[in-house]
């Protein structure tokens, strides 16, 4: 394989996706109509849990333009929403269903929905629509004592266990025993553009079309055929462009459902699109977490055990994503370091708030706040540099691959290459740490509240178990990559494009990437978990090299000459030893490979060929984070002065990308530490229910990231040795600035909750003075 | 988030539009300004006004000029007309200091001072700029006008003195001594959010003495007001940390703040405390 | 019964005849009655600027104008920035300076950077900074769009 010569990986390539975008040609949900379509409004429950007496929709029925209102008897035949990953007895009776059945649960809880002519009139309608519900009593707190939330059936759904070893005896006898308690506030991804889905049912030829999917087309498919009672290759999802996903986009929801249904039922095209509150208070929450963590440390640091007993807010239902972050968060907690003993117990419970599922980095931004002012708490006690607490306990490079008795994403862990001290080494080199720690002292020593932190984490990308391609190239030379994938803006179509023009030679920008519709390849599991450059791009590049390797060889045959003495450049076969003379470009090669041309011989017809990559385990990639703020003692107000991201991620096939990604990760993550949250009154009222109370930060609130991308460690695991980069700006953002924050108050441990509102501080703060 | 339906009228001149808000009042007639607070809430459908009277295409209300000793304000001025100061001295400066803190760019160029006094947020700037400097506020109706002074004109939260059938045409803002000193701080979670508590504070200094001070607080109460507390420690001592930070106490022991599930009475206290004396230190540098 | 309006709305030069209620956002009928697509709705409430066009040269928060109050009135939008096949500095910057990802900001910032740089070519860096804190961004974290806008700035500049 002596194709690639760095011409397009690890080139920072300008985006294929950006000149429609720029000028506006984009094709989002909202942007997609079809003639005579109708629109759905939902009606959603006001009261966070009560039973519903009765729901009277004359008067919306009867407004002009409203065609129908559903409520869950309408839709008596159709399933509650299954889990991506398949059937799961013991979670079945916690699923929501697509209309609330006797009981509504959160507010925001989909109740009716309205199908009319005009989205206005829609709105007029379910605002007609009275709901008549008996207030039962409202659980708010994942700690409190569980409640019920059926006969028979409490709200703690399940009991998480992992770990290993004799805890208890460590704790009995260890030197030192750290305990914290540890929140995570509720927040989540909060896209730009609300989820929209457009229903249309081709009855000319039996096919359910669904518009709007994101992320996993081909799993919602497959969930859709099961709960409508279709075969899969009678449903088509088709994804158009997506305005970011990070995670809580994609998954199958009610809305979802509803406007196939109501394509089918009505006999027309059903357009939703969310607004801007019922997101905010219906689309996936997540991050909300209690610890209450002990570890047992020996007089140098080491940790000799952790004990950890978390509570998991997962709101009302347990939806698409079943227990999977509740359970990841025990596998990974550990993170980084040598945990000898080990004990999690995850309390997976339900309140009375909108459901939660994945977001960006999901247990891991959770855990690396956890574990890490964990690694304050150890160093404060000891008297020691927290960053010498990491050196001790972080796994080194010669105990790699690591494996760890724990699970994650259903499989065990094992880190499978890495240098964690090294990067700490290269991040602390990079900022002229000594320098900047004696500048930060002056500065504290002259009245500033300044203070620097640090958080160290492991990250875990490239989901298998598998992944295909199919790679096509036309008589005019231009190539087709059709991929189930999809791309929720992340740059996924240049990426692909680069890989696949790498090993094939040609320019990238002769690659029509395809992705996000499932008519088009039979197999995919989209774009999450960080895989889509590990997976996909492997995936890519295998398929490139066939397709390759087929060129070659009917070129071979007319240009007589052994296919190992031809290479491709720029879409044309050429003679290595005469790159100028004689040629012949893929189309025509691709010509003489048509079903009826003399040529073809015993060849299978068509210049095109499939590529799959196949993988056991996930990929490990690492990385440091470091904050440096200022606090202002008499507000609480918090400003991060700077930002510094290392990260190894073996190896980055568009540089750039990869840091706009880790930077726009990093934005979340501070909006996570210091701005974003879902608050509920004691009635259950979500009281962020718009962008004045939901804070997201602005361009003033962000300040640069200086990031270190390293490519120290690739990947023994795919072909191009890539690990992915998703997640890695937001990991330890909440993590790294609590730490600072309590450095430049000089209160250790102080900060024990996320975000860290300034009358949080200043309570804190206050606490001190009093 | 559509807004609920309406009728919409648009009238010409000063004499329609008070007429026929006189005509719709009775069910739900709005004045249709900026629209930049107004539009939002009709979104959330929090308000249903059945009739929208839009002000925009009376050129009368545009004027924005200086009548002897007062700037009149007319109720179609846009807050971005503050961006550069409107007229010499202190008062020209002080709005255009405190007009950048009012949201953002493309608000200010739709939103209008009237339009926010009008609607009497607590946590508008124009509003503690109206009562830190006594403006005065003249509601017109089909049968007159009247001038309602700026500490009778606050009543609440989003409550004024206007009748429902009333107009504020225009807020006339006194033109401050040449040698007025001002300072103004606002405390918000990010940059152009309402703000959580903010102090406009003047003075002058005669013989090295504060005099004619005028310190008032918003964001921290239902409605910005002065507070004779701390203008009273300030009034005779001279414009020193001292004086500042007992000024800034009288604050704090003064204020009634609001509490809400977000953010508490006692934060908002320290918060009124806070702004006070740091917008006196803006005043004396 | 609320009465239809005829109103034209004038949309990158070119002239759109519509009949609309007078509660239709100037953003839906940017949109939908006049199908130009190109400018998005991230809120409808007047935070996250993504609804940003030009009403005679100013950037308006569309979500927050009736387009009735928009007759006559000379709107200007994303489609309009480009000269056929030639984009338009701030757009080029931005493709050059990775200054998109999802691209669902992306209109309402350069609409909003048209605006300002056509009144203020030689804007400082703070002025510029808190004009760009208008508009939310979800996914680049804002590095980018500050660099693409620079950049923009200074080629509209040189070119003067």
């Amino acid at each position: 394989m002596t194709a690639g010569n760095n011409k397009w990986i690890g080139q920072s390539v300008e985006r294929l996706e950006d000149p429609p975008l720029v000028r506006g040609r984009g094709r989002f949900a909202a942007d997609i109509s079809f003639p005579h379509q109708l629109h759905m409004r939902i009606v959603r429950a006001n009261h966070a849990h009560g039973r519903i007496a009765a729901i009277d929709t004359s008067a919306a029925r009867a407004l002009p333009g409203v065609v129908a209102v559903w409520s869950a008897a309408d839709i008596a035949d159709i399933p509650p929403i299954d889990f991506r990953e398949g059937r799961i007895p013991a979670l079945e009776p916690y699923r929501q269903p697509v209309l609330a059945i006797d009981k509504v649960r959160y507010v925001g809880d989909p109740v009716a929905a309205v199908f009319a002519e005009d989205p206005y009139v829609a709105e007029d309608a379910a605002d007609l629509v009275v709901l008549e519900i008996e207030e039962l009593p409202i659980l708010l707190a994942a700690e409190a004592e569980p409640g019920e939330f059926s006969a028979g059936r409490n709200t703690e759904v399940a009991v998480i266990h992992q770990g290993y070893g004799d805890v208890d005896a460590v704790l009995r006898s260890a030197p030192l025993v750290v305990e914290l308690e540890l929140g995570i506030g509720r927040h989540s991804g909060v896209p730009l553009e609300a989820r929209g889905a457009i229903g249309r049912y081709d009855a000319s030829r039996d096919i359910l079309e669904l518009h709007g999917a994101a992320k996993v087309p081909h799993r919602n498919r497959d969930l859709l055929a099961r709960m409508l009672k279709l075969t899969p290759s009678s449903i088509h999802v088709h994804e158009a462009h997506v305005g970011g996903g990070f995670g809580i986009r994609g998954e199958l929801y009610p809305e979802d459902v509803l406007v196939c249904v109501g394509a089918m039922r009505l006999g027309r095209p059903v357009k939703w699109i969310e607004d801007r509150r019922e997101h905010l208070i219906a689309a996936n929450h997540s991050r909300q977490q209690l610890h209450r963590i002990r570890a047992a440390v020996d007089n140098d640091g080491r940790i000799l055990a952790i004990d950890d007993r978390y509570f998991h807010d997962q709101g009302a239902y347990v939806r698409t994503h079943a227990a999977r972050v509740v359970h990841m968060t025990a596998g990974i907690l550990p993170g980084p370091y040598r945990v000898p003993a080990y004990r999690a117990v995850g309390h997976f419970r339900l309140t009375n708030k909108t459901p939660a599922a994945t977001y960006r980095a999901p247990g891991r931004y959770e855990t690396t706040f956890v574990r890490e002012r964990l690694v304050d708490a150890i160093a404060v006690k000891l008297g020691i540099d927290p960053n010498d607490v990491r050196r001790r306990n972080a796994i080194s490079p010669d105990e790699m691959p690591y494996h760890r008795p724990l699970e994650a994403l259903g499989e065990e862990i094992e880190h499978d290459s890495g240098d964690y001290v090294g990067l700490l080494d290269k991040l602390l080199v990079a900022l002229g740490w000594d320098k900047l720690k004696a500048e930060l002292v002056a500065r504290r020593a002259a009245g500033e509240a300044v203070g620097a932190g640090f958080a160290m984490f492991v990250e875990k990308s490239g989901l298998g178990p598998a992944d295909g391609v199919r790679i096509e190239v036309d008589t005019s030379g231009a190539v087709e990559l059709i991929t189930g994938g999809a791309s929720l803006g992340q740059g996924f179509e240049t990426v692909m494009a680069q890989v696949c023009a790498e090993m094939l030679g040609v320019d990238y920008r002769r690659v029509r990437v395809t992705h996000g519709q499932t008519d088009r390849i039979a197999y995919g599991i989209g774009a999450h978990a960080s895989r889509a450059t590990v997976m996909t791009a492997s995936a890519t590049h295998n398929g490139a090299l066939k397709l390759r390797a087929k060129a070659l060889d009917m070129a071979a045959e007319l240009m007589q000459a052994p296919a190992d003495a031809l290479d491709i450049v720029d879409g044309k076969v050429v003679r290595k030893d005469q790159p100028l003379g004689p040629s012949m470009s893929l189309g025509e090669i691709a010509n003489h490979l048509a079903p009826t041309s003399k040529t073809l011989g015993d060849r299978e017809p068509g210049l095109s060929a499939e590529g799959w990559f196949r993988v056991e385990h996930q990929v490990y990639p690492y990385g440091l984070h470091f904050a440096v703020v200022k606090v202002d003692r008499e507000t609480g107000g918090v400003q991060v002065e700077s930002y510094a991201i290392a990260y190894d991620i073996g190896r980055a096939i568009n540089p750039a990308l990869v840091k706009a990604q880790i930077v726009g990760g990093f934005a979340q993550g501070l909006g996570g530490a210091l701005l974003e949250e879902f608050t509920y009154n004691e009635r259950g009222d979500p009281l962020a229910t718009t962008f004045a109370d939901y804070l997201m930060p602005t361009v003033r609130e962000t300040p640069k990231v200086d990031v270190i991308l390293r490519e120290d460690y690739t990947s023994p695991l795919n072909p191009l040795g890539i690990k992915g980069a998703g997640e890695s700006g937001i990991t330890g953002v909440g993590a790294a600035i609590a730490s600072a924050i309590d450095d430049a108050i000089g209160m250790p441990g102080a900060v024990t909750q996320l975000p860290v509102t300034p009358q949080r501080l200043k309570q804190i703060l206050n606490g001190r003075s009093s | 988030m559509k807004p609920a339906p309406f009728q919409y009228h648009a009238p010409t001149t000063i004499d329609e539009a008070v007429r026929t808000l006189a005509a719709v009042a009775g069910e739900d007639g709005r004045v249709l300004a900026g629209g930049q607070s107004l539009v939002p809430i009709m979104a959330f459908r929090l308000a249903r006004p059945g009739h929208l009277v839009d002000i925009n295409g009376v050129a009368a209300l545009r004027r924005l000029a200086v009548d002897g000793d007062r700037l009149s304000i007319g109720a179609c001025v846009r807050h971005a007309a503050f961006h550069k100061p409107v007229v010499d001295g202190p008062l020209g400066r002080l709005l255009a200091t405190v007009v950048r803190h009012i949201a953002h760019y493309p608000i200010r160029t739709r939103g209008t001072f009237c339009g926010s006094i009008a609607h009497a947020d607590p946590a508008s700037e124009w509003c503690v700029v109206a009562a830190a400097l006594d403006a005065d506020m003249i509601a017109r109706r089909a049968g007159g006008t009247r001038t309602i002074p700026a500490q009778d004109f606050f009543r609440g939260i989003m409550t004024t003195a206007l009748d429902e059938d009333e107009i504020l045409v225009e807020v006339r803002l006194p033109i401050l001594p040449a040698d007025t000193r001002f300072g103004f701080y606002e405390f918000n979670r990010r940059a152009g959010d309402f703000a959580l508590a903010m102090a406009l504070v003047t003075y002058r200094v005669e013989d090295g003495m504060i005099s004619a001070a005028r310190v008032a607080v918003g964001g921290v109460e239902s409605q910005p007001r002065r507070i004779a507390q701390a203008e009273q420690v300030l009034a005779g001592r001279p414009p020193d940390r001292a004086a500042f930070e007992a000024a800034a106490a009288a604050v704090a022991a003064a204020v009634d703040p609001l509490d809400d599930a977000t953010t508490s009475a006692s934060y908002r206290r320290d918060l009124a405390q806070t702004v006070t004396r740091r917008a006196l230190e803006q005043a004396a540098a | 019964m609320i009465e239809k309006r005829e109103i034209t709305l004038t949309i990158n030069g070119r002239s759109h005849g519509v009949r609309i209620d007078p509660r239709r956002t100037l953003v839906d009928a940017i949109r939908d009655d006049c199908g130009q697509t190109g400018t998005h709705i991230g809120c409808e409430h007047g935070v996250c600027g993504a609804c940003t066009v030009l009403v005679d040269g100013e950037p308006v928060r569309s979500c927050l104008m009736f387009a009735v109050q928009a007759d006559g009135r000379q709107i200007r939008t994303v489609e309009g920035l480009a000269n056929g096949a030639e984009l338009h500095p701030l757009q080029q910057a931005f493709i050059e300076n990775h200054g998109l990802q999802c691209g669902f900001c992306t209109p309402g910032f350069l609409m909003l950077a048209t605006g300002v740089l056509e009144r203020e070519p030689d804007i400082s860096d703070e002025d510029l900074i808190d004009v760009l804190s208008s508009n939310l961004c979800r996914c680049t974290g804002y590095e980018n769009i500050v660099k693409a806008v620079r950049a923009a700035a200074a080629k509209m500049s040189a070119g003067r």
